[in-house]
């Protein structure tokens, strides 16, 4: 459980004019559950994409499942690393359904011309039980609701037999119900399936209770980490956000999300 | 009947049936891909193009092939890139396309009949070799759509998701803008430089309106492409209307009986059918 699973080093990532990251380093153990918390534009999403080869690094290094993440070994490496984004905007006529949805998580690892098999229409099925959504297999994708959708895509994630399982504020925009759903199940899939999982958030109240490490990212570095009492203090976060002191201790004790 | 035993009558019904699969199946990422304006973009820089060749004596089909692809290559990272409003760029380009091509008109010395041709289309006068073109250029985009149908059904769903998965989604766009070129340069000729693109975007507009499978989707798509060319070219003969206008006017009532009939539009109705176990 102690293997070194990604290795972040130095790692500096620029878009046009702005600069997302400015030198982070990271090491992150095979079965650990981290929390990233951080404010709008700290970076935090830039980190996954760096980790799932979608982020163009201008100075420093990545490795990822013993590998070093280079342009062009992308491709090879998502198939091993699960991603589940916010809820995206689903055209209600997309002529998809909830089971074909969950195959396409497949897909990378079938490779190029090689159609799914029954073994893997098998496997979405069981992560589509896994999440809760059999009832709805044949319902048209665009139909579903946030929350569902976010089931469908974890179901997704799943089907792909993950190393790495990667969240983008996957409860953004949910209600309080389908947010604390979506929370129980990615702790659960996460101890299931013995995952080491990444959850990125800006709302601390989305961010599930048993994290094993916490990461505060502010203008695109690493500003504090470690186990979530020591890191998720009111100081803290007071700082971490540009919030009086007062008001952090007032929405944390009436147990709102910061 | 006696019409139909003139060459010219087979090869456009020929005609009709390879170009109606071409474009409509090419029109159904259209439609998924919501790039409408990329196809009309490319549409006219085709059109563009055959102009130049015309005028300048090499093979209009040249022309409108590399024009349309120019044309993608523009337009296509607009797409490609997410841009929030793509649309003003690519209105640009759309417009100086057809500034080039009434330019290449009015430089054009002598009677201007063929390149009238190539603006409303004549399914009427293709030769044996258009059609053998046309049909290469069928076969392909049906042969690529099945055997990349799981990327290409990845991609066409969320580009970001089949990334995420491992799936080179911008190959597949780039692969698709190709074969859209490829399909509005040999059917030019028989539909027309300002009517090609209703054929491609009606027939797959129409069937998606009808299904929500992919695979249905296609074959809808295309039996609608196909219907539009050969009941246009039935209406066109009787009435001796122009060929190419009448195909898209059929294409477009296709449409609209479509859209009111489109079961889409009871939601309800349909969650019932596929949700027996809920109880709403």
């Amino acid at each position: 459980m102690n293997d070194i699973v990604i290795k972040i080093e130095d790692a500096v990532v620029s878009y046009r004019e702005d600069v997302a990251l400015r030198g982070i380093s990271l090491e992150v153990r095979a079965g650990e559950f981290i929390g990233i918390v951080g404010p709008n534009g700290a970076g935090k999403t830039t980190l996954l994409t760096v980790i799932n080869g979608l982020g163009k690094l201008v100075r420093g290094k990545v490795s990822v499942l013993g590998h070093p993440v280079v342009p062009g070994n992308g491709h090879g490496l998502r198939k091993r690393v699960g991603y589940v984004a916010q809820v995206q905007n689903i055209d209600p006529r997309m002529p998809l359904n909830v089971r074909e949805a969950a195959l396409i998580g497949r897909y990378g690892r079938l490779g190029w011309l090689r159609m799914p098999q029954k073994k893997d229409w098998q496997i979405a099925d069981r992560m589509l039980d896994l999440v809760g959504m059999t009832p709805l297999t044949r319902r048209p994708i665009g139909h579903l609701s946030g929350g569902e959708q976010q089931r469908v895509a974890i179901a997704r994630c799943l089907a792909q037999e993950p190393e790495l399982f990667l969240l983008d504020e996957p409860t953004a925009s949910l209600d309080w119900r389908a947010k604390t759903d979506i929370l129980e199940l990615v702790k659960k899939i996460h101890d299931l399936r013995q995952l080491t999982t990444l959850f990125v958030t800006h709302d601390l109240s989305s961010l599930p209770l048993t994290c094993d490490r916490v990461i505060l990212m502010k203008n695109g570095l690493i500003w504090k980490e470690g186990p979530p009492r020591q890191v998720l203090t009111d100081e803290h976060l007071s700082q971490l956000y540009g919030l009086p002191l007062s008001a952090v201790r007032q929405r944390r004790a009436e147990g709102v999300g910061v | 009947m006696e019409i139909l035993g003139y060459q010219f009558m087979q090869n456009a019904i020929l005609t009709g049936f390879l170009g109606g699969i071409a474009c409509s199946v090419i029109g159904v990422f259209v439609v998924l891909l919501h790039m409408p304006f990329i196809g009309v973009c490319m549409s006219h820089a085709a059109f563009a193009g055959a102009l130049l060749g015309l005028w300048l004596g090499f093979d209009p089909i040249l022309g409108a092939f590399i024009f349309s692809l120019a044309a993608a290559a523009i337009v296509g990272p607009l797409a490609d890139r997410g841009d929030l409003n793509p649309e003003s760029s690519i209105g640009v380009i759309f417009s100086l396309m057809l500034g080039v091509a009434f330019l290449f008109i009015g430089l054009m010395p002598g009677t201007k009949s063929a390149a009238l041709e190539l603006f409303w289309g004549n399914i009427l006068t293709n030769t044996q070799g258009d059609i053998i073109l046309l049909g290469i250029v069928a076969a392909i985009i049906v042969i690529l759509v099945v055997l990349f149908y799981k990327e290409i059904q990845a991609t066409v769903f969320n580009r970001d998701i089949a990334l995420a998965v491992g799936i080179p989604s911008a190959l597949v766009l780039y692969g698709i803008l190709f074969l859209t070129g490829a399909a509005i340069t040999v059917s030019l000729r028989s539909i027309g430089g300002l009517l090609i693109f209703s054929l491609i975007l009606n027939p797959a507009a129409a069937a998606y309106q009808l299904t929500y499978s992919l695979k249905r989707l296609f074959l809808l798509s295309a039996a609608f492409g196909v219907l539009s060319c050969w009941l246009g070219l039935v209406f066109s003969s009787l009435f001796n209307f122009p060929s190419g206008a009448t195909i898209v006017i059929v294409s477009s009532l296709i449409f609209m009986v479509a859209a009111v009939f489109s079961p889409k539009r009871k939601v309800k109705g349909w969650r019932r059918k596929t949700d027996p176990e809920i109880i709403e």
